[in-house]
């Protein structure tokens, strides 16, 4: 359903990604791993809209999107969770949960969609009129992920999801991922945490600067000598 | 005492309209980070189409004030799409002056139009003509008038911002741009909206200060320009209140100043204010000291 072909994507004259192409297909945990500074973000900033590439295209079930900006891809049904969170943080937990709903028109759709993110979240319920940046490193990333929902996205795209977080409180998040996905959305998960990642994806992709090096199911590449060594801590 | 409470009373008159003024330059600083310059002479030229309205169309202040604010929505709305949207990426320091560029384009534009001379408002007639004493202590209608016409627009921008769509995506945008958009909103449409409601806001504050102060000419923004910035630097520079705040406490501190003490020293007390500011607590009274994002 999801797609990207030979894309290059550069800063200045930084080639940050060399060519990558993957694939998501409908209803799948995809996840892309890699060490820091390997072009992750990068991967998922041209997916959501918000970089332009250098050349190769994206596509969105069967569509060429590649031209379209960040804001007409949320309309389409694709939305991102970005890198640090990025909660509106003097807006209070409902603002930011209304504003992932910004372009939808149907009034019960988003108030019942609210209630889902509030069953998936709780604590999101409690600090409703709190102001965002009040809430704790956990809760703003269920916030992120939250507001991210209210889009009602067919395609999900995570950047480090647990990135900061205590690992108690990374294994809500990922069981919470889990949950996202069975209700039927697929999803693009990026992580440095690859064991975790790994154990919940049905596909992943290694990234090495800017460059795909590896990919198969998330068993598969568990098993591998080379993720072992260089992902998994031996 | 009376002389006290007559000062207030002009303090906050005047305030009124610096207040106005500073929420234009601080919403736009807020969503674009930007020093808008030229705000000062959108709100000249909304002192213009007032003066125009009243005096060869003979309307009266309402639809005027109204009028005045639309041209200048209209007006702010243009100079973003034409002079600041095509440099949306470019260096600062280039949209700064591309700023102070439009800025003269109108002062210069409308002198050619309208000629350099100063013009008399036309004076308010029936019972916007008529002041208030009681002892010493002397109220204009005028001033009334400038006064719930501010508090007004207050009310209203605060609805607007608070609780509306709009207002949302307004705050939305000032606070993140990406995540905005990762939200679905339109940054261009949202900027656009910002700068009508501040544009709006100034071509009030212009017709309001017509009848004040009773002459205007095409230079006229200047001035009331580097105040409002003032008033919008002292209450924190982006923020809502802090613009209202600061427009109250600059009108105050120029008529007391002119009332107490030598009217030669209003501009310099203003200045030292402004210097203060920036040495104490740049981020203004109600702005947290943040260091800049890279
Ligand atoms: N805004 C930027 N300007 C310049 N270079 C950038 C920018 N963002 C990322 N890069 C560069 O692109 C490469 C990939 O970065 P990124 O996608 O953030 O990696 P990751 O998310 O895997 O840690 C890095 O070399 C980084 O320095
Ligand atoms: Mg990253």
């Amino acid at each position: 359903m999801f797609e990207i072909r030979d894309l290059e994507v550069h800063f200045g004259v930084i080639r940050a990604l060399k060519g990558i192409s993957l694939e998501v297909k409908d209803g799948e945990i995809v996840t892309l791993i890699g060490a820091n500074g390997a072009g992750k973000t990068t991967t998922l900033r041209t997916a959501s809209g918000l970089k332009k590439p250098t050349s190769g295209s994206v596509l969105f079930e069967g569509r060429d999107i590649t031209g379209t900006t960040a804001m007409e891809r949320v309309h389409l049904g694709i939305s991102q969770v970005p890198e640090g969170r990025r909660v509106f943080s003097t807006m209070t937990v409902l603002e930011n949960l209304e504003l992932g709903a910004y372009h939808r028109k149907d009034r019960n759709g988003i108030s019942m969609d609210l209630r889902k993110v509030y069953e998936l979240f709780p604590i999101l319920y409690d600090r409703r009129k709190q102001a965002a940046g009040t809430l704790s490193g956990g809760e703003q990333q269920m916030l992120a992920m939250g507001r991210a929902l209210m889009s009602r996205p067919r395609l999900l795209l995570l950047d480090e999801p647990s990135m900061g977080l205590a690992p108690i409180l990374v294994q809500e998040i990922f069981s919470i991922i889990k949950d996202i996905n069975r209700e039927g959305t697929t999803i693009l998960l990026v992580e440095q945490n690859a064991s975790m990642a790994l154990q919940i994806a049905n596909r992943a992709y290694v990234m090495e600067t800017g460059s795909i090096v590896l990919s198969g199911t998330g068993s598969e590449l568990m098993q591998s000598e080379e993720i072992k060594k260089a992902y998994l801590g031996g | 005492m009376e002389r006290l409470l007559q000062q207030l009373i002009n303090g906050i008159s005047l305030g009124s309209i610096y207040a106005l003024i500073a929420l234009g330059y601080t919403m736009v600083y807020g969503i674009i980070k930007l020093i808008n310059f030229a705000h000062c002479d959108v709100y000249m030229i909304g002192a213009y189409v007032g003066y125009f309205c009243m005096s060869y169309f003979r309307l009266g202040l309402l639809p005027s004030l109204l009028i005045a604010m639309v041209v200048c929505m209209l007006l702010g709305v243009a100079i973003e799409k034409i002079a600041y949207k095509p440099l949306r990426n470019a260096a600062r320091i280039t949209v700064l002056i591309t700023a102070i560029g439009v800025s003269l384009f109108l002062e210069y534009g409308t002198m050619f139009f309208v000629k350099a001379e100063t013009r008399t408002y036309p004076p308010l007639t029936g019972l916007l003509a008529r002041t208030f004493k009681s002892g010493s202590l002397v109220v204009s209608m005028q001033q009334i008038v400038i006064v719930g016409i501010t508090v007004i627009l207050m009310v209203l921008l605060q609805f607007i911002v608070k609780k509306t769509k709009i207002g949302k995506a307004m705050r939305a945008v000032s606070l993140d741009q990406d995540a905005a958009e990762l939200m679905g909103i339109s940054v261009d449409t949202t900027i656009s909206c910002t700068f009508a409601i501040g544009s709006a806001l100034a071509g009030a504050a212009g017709v309001l200060v017509g009848i004040y102060y009773n002459s205007i000419n095409p230079l006229m923004g200047m001035t009331p320009g580097i105040k409002a910035f003032i008033a919008a630097v002292f209450g924190g520079i982006g923020l809502i209140p802090g613009a209202m705040i600061g427009g109250y406490f600059i009108g105050m501190v120029e008529v007391f100043v002119s009332g107490y003490g030598n009217s030669m020293f209003r501009d310099a007390v203003l200045y030292a204010i402004l210097i203060l500011i920036l040495i104490v607590k740049p981020a203004g009274l109600l702005g947290k000291n943040v260091r800049e994002k890279v």
